[in-house]
């Protein structure tokens, strides 16, 4: 079990509001990624739920009941660190077990665990090591075990994969996300890659100074994004955002299209001059600056033919055109 | 520093300062253990000659020096364990978030800069006197009749005040290591159901093992030639009871002015600091590696 429940959370340092108010439910099983820009609150609202901050004012249930001030132990929660925080004299098999043995957990039984998770994790044949002696991936693993062992209601995960390699993220990702098919338990996961939220979320809860912004699926938040922000932060490469006439003339402040979403014609309404191309070979990314000034994103075939300075012709698709009105949010 | 020629270079630039501190540690040592088989007394000059082992059978027969040998490891010992338990508690305390936590910080060191026989004298004078002391007045204050310590407790009343001098700095080497330790490992440990109780046993105190292992060795060289604040306060008294093995070596030299005895249980000294070494160094040694 796993419903955690955020009412009117706010948290401050000092003078400084860094979390305002914030309402969230997170439903049991469920998969929740928390993302925004640095130093926007992620990780004080993750520790807030954790129990290793004191909240301010407002209140946190975990499966209905209140754990405003309960102490981290209490919670039920397991956390993996950025850092991975994994005791650094005791050998992988210490480290897996100590949540187990600080329960009172006898060594039989400890042990029996700790294999358990060591299988799930292809941790097997590093039980004797220390974490010294481990690469960045198997340290992330050994954190992960410690959390799992637990049997948590849910996990708490901040940026665990920044530390490593690109390569090395992306199977991580599908581990984790593996994990979370295999376990069931709730997980909510703090990120600032907009990349691996995508991919990994059940539901993506964005993040702005403190504020949520919007909170959806990865799918509806890139179709519907409720205002500008989270328009230009969900999507790679961003969504281009135009203001002026073109915007006017669709009845909005500012209208968004995103690159994959402009067609290369030979008429079309929108007429620039390519700039930067990025061949990544399936897809080649155009940088095209308008006649109006505006410099846009485009997404065109990896085997495209234009080049720096040829002139060009775009339609955007008129289904695909988001507008956002003065005050940011997402027209209807 | 890997080729041949640079390798050569390195050992001819460091040759001189090698050899000057060979002379330095080796002629000392060399006259000592010459002296050390000689009849020298000061008060009778002109009677010289070798000895043998006279002046080393002269110490084991001698009932004083067993119990100044286990005064030193008394003293050695004692003030190892107040100050590693103290200064680890001490440590502690300071590393949390307090107001005025500098100022805090500079008290607690303070007492490291009073000259040893400064610190006796005040211990001695201020504190320990049975008459003016402030533990007279506060016994008295109870009703109760003064403590005698320099002459009741001796060897206990120097543990104390060498404890007291040396426990700022255990506790400063202690309190870098404390800081050095990550918050994410505490909090980890938190979230993993360690009691406070659980965190300093298998979270910090393990973290600080190097530390603390630091603090023994550098001490315990410190602590075996204590001199100062024994001849300060007790004299080695009352009889031999706090007497220790270089406070045995001053009376020999300056009191009984017999330079051939000192010197001999100068080397015993030597043997002994040496014996103390190798077991420290088979102890806790390996936690000096990383
Ligand atoms: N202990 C603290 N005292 C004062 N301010 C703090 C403290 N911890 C965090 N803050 C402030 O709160 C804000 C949010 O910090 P937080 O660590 O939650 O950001 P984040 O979203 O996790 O960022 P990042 O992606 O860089 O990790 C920041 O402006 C930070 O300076
Ligand atoms: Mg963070």
């Amino acid at each position: 079990m796993g419903k955690i429940t955020l009412k009117h959370v706010n948290k401050s340092f000092g003078e400084v509001a860094v979390i305002p108010d914030i309402n969230l439910t997170i439903e049991d099983g469920e998969f929740v990624v928390f993302v925004g820009p640095s130093g926007c609150g992620k990780s004080t609202l993750l520790r807030l739920i954790a129990g290793l901050e004191d909240v301010t004012a407002g209140q946190i249930d975990i499966d209905g009941l209140d754990a405003t001030y309960l102490p981290p132990a209490k919670r039920g929660l397991a956390m993996v660190f950025q850092s991975y925080a994994l005791y650094p004299h005791m050998t992988v098999r210490k480290n897996i077990a100590f949540p187990l043995k600080m329960a009172g957990l006898s060594e039989e039984e400890q042990e029996k665990k700790v294999q358990n998770a060591a299988r799930i994790l292809n941790l097997t044949n590093y039980l004797d090591r220390r974490p010294g002696q481990l690469s960045g991936g198997q340290r992330q693993r050994v954190a992960i075990g410690r959390a799992i062992v637990r049997e948590p209601a849910a996990f708490l995960f901040d940026e665990p994969l920044s530390n490593l390699d690109a390569a090395l993220r992306v199977s991580m990702r599908q581990e984790i996300t593996e994990l979370h098919q295999t376990l069931k338990t709730t997980m909510i996961y703090v990120t600032h890659d907009q990349v691996e939220a995508m991919t990994m979320a059940d539901k993506i809860v964005v993040l702005n100074a403190g504020n949520i912004e919007q909170v959806g699926s990865p799918l509806e938040l890139y179709h519907r994004p409720a205002n500008l922000f989270v328009a230009g932060f969900i999507g790679s490469p961003k969504m281009n955002l135009v203001q002026g006439a073109v915007a006017a003339a669709q009845g909005a402040d500012t209208i968004g299209v995103r690159p994959e979403h402009l067609d290369i014609v030979e008429s079309g309404s929108w007429h620039g001059v390519v700039g930067l191309t990025e061949h990544l070979g399936s897809d080649t990314f155009l940088k095209v600056v308008l006649d109006t000034g505006d410099t846009i994103t485009v997404r065109a075939d990896g085997e495209v033919g234009l080049r720096h300075g040829d002139r060009i012709s775009l339609a955007p698709r008129p289904d695909r055109i988001h507008r956002f009105g003065a005050d940011g949010k997402a027209l209807a | 520093m890997s080729t041949q020629s640079s390798r050569l270079a390195a050992r001819v630039m460091v040759a001189p300062s090698v050899v000057l501190l060979f002379i330095w540690m080796a002629v000392p040592l060399a006259m000592t253990l010459y002296y050390s088989f000689r009849l020298y007394r000061l008060l009778s000059p002109d009677r010289t000659g070798w000895v043998g082992f006279t002046n080393y059978l002269w110490f084991f027969n001698s009932p004083d020096f067993w119990l100044a040998l286990w005064n030193t490891l008394a003293l050695v010992g004692g003030v190892l364990v107040i100050t590693v338990v103290l200064g680890i508690l001490i440590a502690l305390l300071i590393d949390q978030p307090v107001k005025g936590q500098g100022m805090l910080r500079i008290l607690v060191i303070a007492p490291f800069f009073v000259m040893p026989p400064v610190a006796a004298s005040i211990w001695e004078n201020l504190f320990m006197h049975p008459q003016n002391g402030l533990f007279a007045a506060i016994a008295r204050g109870f009703g109760a009749q003064p403590i005698l310590f320099l002459e009741e407790y001796p060897l206990l009343s120097v543990i104390g005040i060498v404890s007291w001098e040396w426990l700022p700095f255990a506790a400063l080497i202690l309190l870098t290591s404390l800081q050095s330790l990550s918050s994410e490992q505490l909090e980890a440990a938190e979230m993993d159901g360690a009691s406070a109780l659980s965190r300093l046993r298998y979270i910090i105190l393990p973290h600080m093992t190097r530390a603390i292992t630091v603090v023994i060795l550098i001490q315990t060289i410190f602590l075996l030639g204590i001199f100062g604040e024994i001849f300060t306060t007790t004299q080695g008294g009352p009889g031999s009871a706090s007497t220790t093995l270089p406070y045995m070596i001053f009376k020999q030299a300056i009191a009984a002015k017999d330079i051939g005895r000192a010197a001999a249980g100068g080397i015993i000294a030597v043997i002994l600091a040496n014996i103390v070494a190798y077991f420290l160094m088979r102890g806790i040694g390996r936690h000096l590696d990383a």
